[in-house]
């Protein structure tokens, strides 16, 4: 049995991935540096205060945030990170989009031949619902799908 | 969104793809966030984030060989990120060698900020608004500025407008001349939704009191009262410096990118409380809160006694008066020990412009004869490799600790660790 949850298409796009749950804000910078600086090949978490994602592997997989947090490099970041084919496989937000998560996922949009399907206002009860390692199907209109006790 | 009729011909390929493709990404930044029209930027000056010249970053040095290529260049001169590289900090064969790896890109961007109108030399520094610098907003001009702690004393302090926006967009709106119009550049975006209540014994460490902000509010614009007592209603240029601290903590520990101070910065002092949005939650923040706070820091060193190697102060880059301030605190730690230099290895940062400032007065020699480095790298740079990350590097620059895994200690603390304990 799934769940759908309605959000906003802030870039389209139709994936299914393993949904990796952060509470928290995620700071992409602190998140990513090290892994893209050093080519780490899952991309390991590396934001030592983000209890719920510290060292665990975001590539291709369904990441699962309120919003994003801290350094104005983060949109650079994720830009970045798609442009290596280093990106996961969707961002789904449950809150409305911040302005740093927005920059990369449009720049990724443009300027690279990156998927990265970005979906925001989900609400809060998406991210009491989804768990780490649940299937998640985001469609082009912005349906999220979450189907319970399936792992990757 | 509506657009100007230059504006849709830049969009519909008037001065060709990469310019149109430059306007199609802040038309959509913009649509993302509601915006129905894009304003004109009216600062002199923009400030990119991006200093960098990082060797996995080589998709951005790219994007802007194409902006090159097009001359798609910024319309404004700007400021940029302090640089990731100063021969005078203490480094090891190994480290030299990261970092020669790690900045293989570092010559290369310069040029390519060079000509997309970088200020000059001296412009590469985080506290691009401190007055040596010179890029310093007015009240109420629009910007397109990234640098969280840049952004949040521009918005808090100098009461200009801009978003948080991330690097690259910030220079695409430098290039179009225009932004779109939302959040922070909206008179309703900067309402207050928050109220913070200070009830501490004394004026709380700023990278502290920002931390614990930043955490709670978010994204949130918060209105702090309680300040005031120790900070006056003027700003100073010690209340500047505490709030450039302060900001930059909120804004990277959480992501603030506008807070009130009631009765000292300019909005509050204006329009008082009617700022705060109706039914706005309080947080208290308290002597008991802050400690709260400290100790929920994680410490990842791998020893947690360890004897710390490195102590950074100035992210952001201290101002011309923290310096002198800073010079006269070590050497009087250093008297009352008995001690002639500092026991840790310790740097002070700031802007190339400060500097040059600093070294005209005799503090720059009292401040070399205590054995403190100064110099004008970006520490976060210096931190971000596997080496230094095993370093225990002690700071009370929370925007450090949050980015890397140097330890937090408050100024007070750090202070005796340098010139007193030695661990």
């Amino acid at each position: 049995m799934g769940r759908t949850f309605q959000g906003r298409v802030v870039t389209p796009g139709e994936t299914t991935a393993p949904a990796l749950v952060s509470h928290g804000g995620f700071n992409t910078l602190a998140s990513y540096q090290m892994a893209l600086m050093f080519g780490d090949k899952e991309v390991k978490c590396g934001d030592q205060n983000n209890p719920d994602l510290y060292k665990k592997p975001m590539l291709g997989k369904a990441l699962c945030l309120p919003e994003t947090i801290g350094s104005t490099t983060g949109g650079m970041v994720l830009y970045t990170a798609c442009a290596l084919g280093k990106q996961p496989a969707c961002m789904l937000f449950s809150k409305p989009i911040d302005s740093l998560a927005a920059s990369g996922a449009i720049l990724a949009a443009n300027w690279t031949e990156a998927s990265m399907p970005v979906v925001d206002s989900l609400g809060e009860e998406f991210l009491r619902y989804v768990k780490d390692g649940m299937t998640i199907t985001v469609s082009r209109d912005g349906a999220v799908t979450v189907e319970e006790g399936k792992e990757s | 969104m509506r657009l100007t009729k230059e504006q849709q011909a830049l969009l519909n390929g008037w001065q060709g793809e990469t310019m149109a493709k430059v306007v199609k990404t802040l038309v959509m930044y913009g649509e993302a966030f509601g915006a129905e029209r894009m304003v004109p930027i009216t600062s002199q000056y923009g400030h990119t984030v991006i200093s960098f010249g990082i060797g996995v970053m080589k998709p951005v040095y790219q994007l802007y060989d194409q902006l090159l290529g097009a001359n798609a260049v910024s319309r404004q001169p700007f400021s940029a990120d302090p640089r990731p590289l100063d021969k005078n900090i203490p480094s090891s064969f190994l480290q030299d060698v990261v970092f020669k790896f790690m900045y293989s890109q570092q010559e290369r961007y310069e040029d390519q900020l060079r000509k997309l109108g970088l200020m000059g030399e001296d412009a590469y520094s985080c506290a691009c608004y401190l007055p040596q610098v010179g890029n310093v907003p007015g009240r109420g001009e629009i910007l397109s500025w990234a640098e969280s702690s840049a952004v949040v004393y521009a918005n808090s302090v100098l009461g200009a407008r801009c978003n948080r926006n991330s690097g690259i967009i910030e220079l695409m709106g430098s290039i179009a001349g225009f932004v779109p119009e939302f959040g922070l550049l909206t008179d309703d975006g900067r309402r207050a939704d928050w109220i913070v209540e200070v009830r501490t014994s004394k004026l709380p460490d700023a990278q502290l009191l920002g931390s614990a902000v930043g955490m709670k509010v978010l994204e949130k614009v918060p209105y702090v009262r309680g300040l005031e007592k120790w900070l006056g209603q003027e700003l100073t240029e010690e209340a500047c410096a505490y709030l450039k601290d302060f900001g930059a903590a909120c804004a990277s520990n959480g992501s603030v990118g506008l807070y009130h101070i009631h009765g000292l910065t300019p909005e509050a002092a204006d329009q008082g409380e009617s700022l705060i949005r109706e039914n706005a939650p309080v947080y208290v923040v308290d002597d008991e809160e802050l400690r709260r706070v400290k100790e929920s820091y994680p410490c990842i060193w791998k020893d947690k006694d360890a004897k710390p190697k490195l102590c950074f102060m100035g992210c952001p880059h201290m101002t011309l008066s923290q310096l002198k301030d800073w010079t006269v605190k070590v050497e009087e730690g250093l008297r009352a020990s008995g001690n002639k230099k500092v026991l840790i290895p310790t740097v002070f940062t700031t802007a190339p412009a400060v500097e040059k400032e600093f070294r005209k007065t005799d503090y720059a020699l009292r401040l070399k004869d205590t054995g403190v480095i100064l110099s004008t790298i970006c520490p976060l740079m210096y931190m971000n490799n596997p080496l230094s990350k095993k370093m225990p590097v002690i700071t009370s620059s929370n925007k450090l600790r949050t980015y890397t895994s140097a330890r937090y200690y408050s100024d007070e603390e750090i202070l005796a660790k340098i010139t007193k304990e030695g661990k």
